[in-house]
């Protein structure tokens, strides 16, 4: 775990988390390494969504570790808005902020955490809305945009401060089916440019595609972990074949 | 792996903190308990301060002598109290009518069709006029307008006429809170009412105004609390409430007194109903949409 080449840039050790009664991760254990993407699946209720927003410090964990780049990012005594910000999350629902224009959702955290003067700030988010293909509707505010519009730039907005690690929770699930392939290009795109992801996702195509690792998430912890091929194709779990099935039907 | 699909692990699975946790918890307590404790040094540095300055100025002692002297409190209290439970009873009347009146208000407002636009419009204008005139002005001319007029059947009761004037004052302020709720709820709500078939009257009653009053409570209740103290007001139409019984009583010992005591009651009387809100408001379900949803706590 201490060699610098296969330290992983985000471990996941016995994470717990409940609610109330409910216990979402129930010692979950992940290794995410840099320049990799691994595809989390699962059954609605499975604790993907939990999961990303444990790492992401949207919400605290009960017990167990996390951490990013060999550090533990659960320890209380860390500036957790500092962690966040060296990581990028993509929501289910975009969450753009509906009283900015596109241009200025991306510019805000460079400016207001990195503190990047307004000049270059623009100048960076010009070139990532570039990237996503969006760079002429920077003026426009994102009540203008279709829902896959809207996403990409949410993953612009994400990507702006050069994340360590992108988080995705399941961003196609609330597009309309024709702008889904939009958006799952741009991700594969992005694993070309050799980004490390942590994403959750229903698409099991994609997943097949874009993943280098598939975990297959049941009872709060990772029932099953391999590569896409073999997860998706010739599952060992009897679960994870029946899950799969029904996914792929 | 032994959990059947789709189900929680109970609560008593077998899961104690691990080493990692406890330290963070401790952490965690320990770091409470300084905030806690700096808190409270601050507050009792902060009142001592604020104590010893007051009672080091020059006029101190007369000042303490003429407004708050425990004897003339003592004496003045019985009155005092008796007027305060006329400005519950006016509060509680007017509360009841305000409420009423302002949802036949807020409904008229939001009545689409020319069928409606005179109601609609004399809505508009009632809102406009009565949240324009200062409510003292509105006591005055209706508490000595209208006996002016010798009408037969009209009360002249300064305490009638006094909460008519509550109520008309209120009723524009209240309407608009309640519009600002039936209009918060989203179109998809209506849509969605309607296509079950529901009417537009049905789907008013059954389906947005459910919605709209639960968001509107913790504001609701804010204009009761601002009621109960402009039921003070009604004093100046001659009605003895606690405000008129603490004038009084100043004239008759010479002393300010009754006034602190008069303030001391209203703020007792208010402080319950503040508290209220603050519950109301952190109640989840009572906020509407957002309480309930994932992440609507605090982050680190």
């Amino acid at each position: 775990m201490t060699g610098a080449l296969d330290t992983p840039l985000l471990a996941v050790r016995d994470v717990r988390k409940s609610f109330g009664e409910h216990v979402v991760l129930d010692g979950l254990s992940l290794d995410v390494h840099a320049h990799r993407v691994v595809v989390l699946i699962g059954a609605s209720g499975s604790g993907k969504s939990t999961l990303l927003r444990c790492v992401d410090l949207l919400e605290d964990v009960d017990d167990g570790v996390i951490e990013l780049e060999g550090r533990d990012i659960t320890d209380p005594r860390l500036d957790a808005d500092a962690v966040r910000a060296r990581m990028g999350m993509v929501f289910q629902s975009y969450n753009l902020f509906p009283h900015l224009r596109v241009l200025d959702n991306v510019t805000l955290a460079p400016r207001l955490v990195h503190r990047t003067a307004r000049r270059q700030a623009q100048d960076e988010a010009m070139a990532v809305l570039e990237r996503v293909g969006l760079a002429d509707k920077a003026r426009a505010f994102p009540d203008e945009l279709s829902g896959g519009q809207q996403q990409r730039v949410a993953i612009a907005r994400a990507l702006v401060g050069r994340p360590a690690v992108l988080l995705l929770d399941e961003v196609t699930s609330a597009l309309d089916p024709e702008l889904v392939g939009e958006v799952l290009d741009l991700l594969g795109e992005l694993k070309d440019t050799g980004l490390t992801m942590l994403l959750a996702t229903h698409e099991m195509a994609f997943a097949r595609d874009v993943a280098d690792e598939v975990c297959f998430l049941h009872a709060g912890r990772v029932h099953e972990r391999g590569p896409a091929a073999q997860v998706l194709g010739d599952p060992l779990e009897a679960r994870t074949r029946e899950f799969v099935r029904r996914f792929t039907a | 792996m032994t959990a059947p699909a789709g189900h929680a692990v109970p609560a008593q699975a077998p899961w104690t903190p691990s080493p990692v946790q406890r330290e963070r918890d401790a952490y965690r307590r320990a770091r409470a308990r300084r905030s806690t404790l700096a808190a409270l040094v601050s507050t009792v540095a902060l009142t001592a301060v604020v104590v010893l300055g007051v009672r080091a100025a020059p006029g101190w002692p007369r000042v303490q002598a003429s407004f708050l002297d425990p004897e003339v409190a003592l004496a003045s209290l019985p009155r005092v109290l008796e007027g305060l439970w006329l400005n519950v009873r006016v509060m509680a009347v007017c509360a009841v009518v305000i409420v009423v009146v302002a949802l036949g208000l807020a409904l008229a407002r939001t009545l689409h069709g020319p069928v409606f636009l005179p109601l609609r419009l004399l809505a508009t204008a009632y809102v406009d006029v009565f949240r324009g005139l200062p409510l003292i002005l509105v006591l005055l001319l209706v508490g000595f307008g209208v006996p002016g007029l010798r009408l037969q059947g009209v009360p002249t009761s300064a305490v009638v006429l006094g909460g008519v004037a509550l109520v008309l004052t209120y009723s524009a302020y209240v309407a608009e809170v309640f519009r600002a709720g039936i209009e918060s709820v989203h179109p998809s709500q209506v849509a969605a009412a309607r296509s079950l078939g529901l009417t537009r009257g049905q789907t008013l009653r059954h389906v947005v105004l459910p919605q709209a009053v639960r968001r509107v409570v913790p504001p609701l209740l804010n204009d009761l609390v601002s009621l109960s103290k402009d039921s003070g007001l009604i004093s100046i139409l001659g009605a003895v409430d606690a405000v008129r019984a603490a004038q009084i009583a100043t004239a008759t010992h010479a002393n300010f007194t009754p006034y602190v005591v008069a303030g001391v009651l209203f703020v007792l009387l208010t402080i319950p109903l503040t508290r209220l809100t603050d519950v109301l408001a952190r109640r989840s379900g009572w906020l509407g949409a957002q309480s309930g949803l994932a992440g609507a706590g605090a982050l680190r």
